[in-house]
């Protein structure tokens, strides 16, 4: 039977707390590095069919920057930290003091791009960092690589170990917003975890807790 | 009578068909090949969006035969003989299998990009589908949307902006 069946609710309800933890341990370091505050929503943790992702990440139009690890180790998969291009600008601008960081514009700015996928990497670090402490799975990040293109178009590539063995990936999709100057929630990122096909189980066993009751 | 266009969309892992006025349409090509197979005679068109190289890659029982390039193919062709096009007429054009990340470790998926659109190609080539026209590699995501009225398939990247091929 494929791991989609076998997983219930209540499993996705577990994996919503990783995500709740280790978002909560990215959010707090990106605080730290901006000196800004930074809030986190509940995570969402999704069950979505490849043929409606196009719709889920939304926006056909929207350009992201994205950072994506590989995560090795005892339960492997994927990580994305996520966020749309002109943010991603904002936040490299404020973090190096060069306001002429633009990631869309044709001219290629290295320290610019480097900065990000620095940024990605500590984030996506620390994430991962808490989910190894919480779940005591031994894990390690791969270096980080950096893309600026279409959502889906990123995305894709977290799916494909998925996509061996069936129809759907289990988004385990935290978003981190900031307050703007009217206090508006902005929201200003996204970390999807997504675990390999056998690695649900393991994670789910490392918590006591096993699929098949 | 009035006709409505409709943009018919194909998701990933999927196919889907159109004749004019319809258009057909698929998003966020990163890795993934767009395959469209028509025939000008009719005006008819297939177009799958495919993640992976050979559906011998399937881990489990059930293939969803449009997520493979060898499968989709066959499907595609299959498909449009049925509706009245002759397989001598058929054509391709294909796009996608970018590689958007540049990774130093060597895992073999990250380059998954070029080994589909090899996979697309030997597919094609066993039924004798000419290829008219690519865009494929290099490291931009792609949307493309074919008109069976013209068979102009438009491409658009997100720094190079809309081209026609």
């Amino acid at each position: 039977m494929s791991y989609l069946e076998r997983i219930k609710p209540q499993h996705l309800d577990i994996l919503k707390e990783l995500g709740n933890i280790g978002a909560g341990h990215a959010a707090t370091a990106l605080s730290r590095l901006l000196n800004k505050a930074i809030d986190m929503t509940v995570p969402s943790v999704q069950v979505v069919p490849f043929s409606e992702i196009s719709s889920y990440v939304g926006g056909e139009d929207a350009v992201v920057a994205a950072v994506m690890l590989r995560i090795e180790g005892d339960a492997p998969g994927n990580m994305f930290f996520m966020l749309p291009v002109t943010e991603a600008s904002r936040l490299i601008q404020l973090l190096t003091g060069d306001s002429t960081v633009d990631f869309l514009s044709e001219e290629v700015n290295d320290m610019g791009f480097s900065a990000l996928n620095e940024m990605g990497n500590i984030l996506a670090g620390s994430y991962l960092a808490a989910f190894s402490d919480f779940t005591s799975l031994n894990l390690q990040p791969s270096p980080p690589a950096l893309a600026i293109d279409m959502p889906m178009a990123i995305l894709s590539y977290g799916l494909l170990e998925l996509s061996m063995v069936g129809e759907a990936a289990i988004f385990i999709d935290t978003q981190i917003n900031e307050k703007d100057a009217l206090q508006t929630e902005q929201t200003k990122g996204h970390f999807f975890l997504l675990p390999d096909p056998d690695s649900f189980e393991i994670i789910l066993n490392s918590l006591g807790v096993t699929i098949d009751e | 009578m009035s006709s409505v266009v409709n943009v018919i969309k194909v998701g990933m892992a999927d196919l889907n068909y159109a004749t004019p006025p319809n258009t057909i349409r698929t998003t966020g090509l990163g890795s993934c090949v767009g395959i469209i197979i028509y025939e000008e005679r009719q005006k008819i068109c297939g177009m799958a969006h495919i993640m992976l190289p050979e559906s011998s890659m399937a881990r489990s029982g059930q293939v969803n035969r449009a997520k493979y390039a060898d499968t989709a193919v066959e499907d595609l062709l299959h498909h449009l003989e049925q509706s009245g096009a002759s397989r001598l007429r058929l054509k391709a054009k294909i796009a996608g299998g970018a590689q958007m990340f540049q990774f130093s470790t060597a895992n073999e998926m990250m380059r998954i990009g070029p080994r589909n659109v090899e996979a697309v190609k030997t597919a094609l080539n066993i039924y004798k589908i000419k290829i008219i026209a690519e865009d494929v590699g290099g490291n931009s995501g792609r949307t493309i949307e074919f008109d069976p009225e013209t068979s102009k398939l438009e491409i658009r990247t997100v720094n190079k902006g809309i081209k026609e091929i």
